[in-house]
């Protein structure tokens, strides 16, 4: 199959690159851009290990084509941290809620958190856990992960989180 | 976990994809959210030769009421069938079931149009349709036409979508004021397909079902209207006896496949449970 051009935004950079129809946007973002924060876990649209922000929802990467992606606005980890390479409230609540254990999930988590947070800043623990149900952890069994996103929501707004990491 | 080699056509209008799939031919499908496709064509289930997607058709996205129905886009999402007011007003059961769906990455993609069309027996929008009394609009080279969903579904993947036809919208008539509705489903996990589910749409009066109906998902390798199990309840208070008798009529119509969501007589037995509790949590809802 012929190549053919994208170009795409991605962490507020213009990029393109020559891509197969077939070819995952995963394995765009991971081979082409080498931008490899972005994990795979199951390929097979069930762990959220992969998701990227995609013109204002989180998406799967690994279940949509880059051909797809072609003149879109994509965030990945990579574009999460603070312009000037502070890390943003969500990476801080990882750290100090210690959301994260070997961390492979952590990427998909924090960008899919991104998104729950911007289309609901005060959200439940209830609201917080259904809205990562996309995105499995084999390690921290979550509580840290809640607490982590209700971290980041309290800073937000400018409150202190005076939760203790569990 | 690489798809197999196709072709890839974006549209922009209704015309130009149904011109491509008559160009095309048999080796050309749609792609909608690609939930279920994509997963299919990697674990090469799917072999499509070329993929026409039609994400660039601006007119097949949206919510419209027109008189007493309302109509959604095929490539509407069911990020956005939670998000409308429209569909929160007059269609809760909707919402009630979409989010029932997968997860919100999933939800983000996937559309009512590709939830109906796939013809998935474990698709939880169409025993939704049946129950609601839906049609679906078929749009191809001969020109458009109207399907009830209940003469939609012929067998699992047995759709009456012909080739190169595409499924542009879908209309619903306006549940009557003061229904009352749920959808219950049983599954292993947050976003498993349904072990079983039931949808029910009443009306009450007097403290007596004044209508009734009843659609299934995941129990037969398609829909089902359980009309019998329906009319068991008709004119009842729902009484212990009666729903007794409602599971009963729609578990004779129940042959749902033994997988690893469980034997048959299982899925039977839930099934008979998510009927009644249907039942009784739109009973409780009604005005
Ligand atoms: C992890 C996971 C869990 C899921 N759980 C559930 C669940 O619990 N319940 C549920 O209902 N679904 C579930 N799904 C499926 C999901 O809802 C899909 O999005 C949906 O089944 C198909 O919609 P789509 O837009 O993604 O269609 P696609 O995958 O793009 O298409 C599906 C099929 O329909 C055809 N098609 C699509 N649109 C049209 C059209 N307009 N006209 C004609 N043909 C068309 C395509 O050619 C293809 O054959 C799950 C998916 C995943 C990945
Ligand atoms: S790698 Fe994409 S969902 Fe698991
Ligand atoms: S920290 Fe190991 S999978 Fe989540």
């Amino acid at each position: 199959m012929a190549k053919i051009h994208v170009t795409m935004k991605v962490n507020g950079a213009e990029v393109e690159g020559l891509v197969e129809p077939r070819t995952l946007l995963v394995h765009f973002i991971r081979e082409n851009l080498q931008l490899t924060g972005t994990h795979i876990g199951c390929e097979t649209t069930h762990c959220g290990a992969c998701t990227v922000d995609i013109d204002g929802m989180s998406v799967k990467s690994c279940t949509m084509f880059a051909i797809q992606a072609n003149g879109s606005d994509i965030t990945t980890i990579e574009g999460m941290a603070n312009a000037d390479g502070t890390l943003s409230h969500l990476q801080e609540g990882f750290r100090q809620m210690h959301g994260l254990q070997c961390g492979y999930c952590t990427p998909g988590m924090i960008v899919r958190a991104h998104r729950l947070l911007q289309e609901n800043p005060a959200p439940t623990e209830d609201e917080i856990r259904a809205g990562i149900a996309g995105n499995i952890c084999r390690c921290t069994g979550y509580q840290n992960i809640v607490k982590a996103i209700q971290y980041a929501a309290a800073k937000a707004k400018g409150v202190e989180f005076k939760e203790a990491a569990e | 976990m690489i798809p197999g080699p196709f072709g890839y056509h974006r549209p922009a209008s209704v015309g130009d994809a149904i011109k491509l799939l008559a160009s095309l031919g048999e080796e050309a499908r749609p792609l909608a959210g690609g939930h279920s496709l994509i997963p299919m064509m990697k674990l090469r289930l799917a072999t499509p030769g070329h993929l026409v997607d039609l994400h660039g058709i601006a007119g097949l996205k949206g919510i419209h009421r027109d008189g007493n129905r309302i109509a959604i886009g095929a490539m509407t999402t069911q990020h956005e069938l939670l998000a409308s007011d429209e569909i929160r007003s007059s269609l809760p059961i909707l919402q009630e079931a979409a989010a029932l769906i997968a997860d919100p990455q999933v939800r983000y993609r996937g559309t009512i149009g590709g939830n109906v069309a796939n013809g998935d027996p474990g698709n939880d929008m169409p025993a939704l349709m049946l129950t609601l009394g839906a049609a679906y609009r078929l749009e191809g080279p001969s020109g458009a036409r109207e399907v009830m969903a209940s003469d939609f579904y012929q067998g699992a993947y047995f759709t009456a979508l012909e080739p190169g036809e595409i499924l542009t919208s879908v209309t619903i008539p306006l549940p009557a004021a003061g229904h009352g509705y749920a959808y219950e489903k049983l599954k292993r996990k947050v976003g498993d397909y349904a072990t079983a589910a039931a949808a029910v749409v009443l009306t009450m009066a007097g403290g007596k079902v004044a209508s009734c109906a009843i659609g299934l998902t995941n129990l037969h390798e398609t829909p089902l209207l359980a009309v019998d199990a329906a009319n068991a309840v008709i004119g009842t208070s729902l009484d212990a006896a009666s729903l007794k008798k409602a599971a009963a009529a729609a578990e004779a119509i129940m042959s749902p496949a033994a997988d690893a969501r469980g034997p048959v007589e299982y899925r039977k037995h839930v099934g008979g449970i998510m009927v009644t509790r249907a039942l009784q949590r739109a009973a409780h809802r009604a005005k």
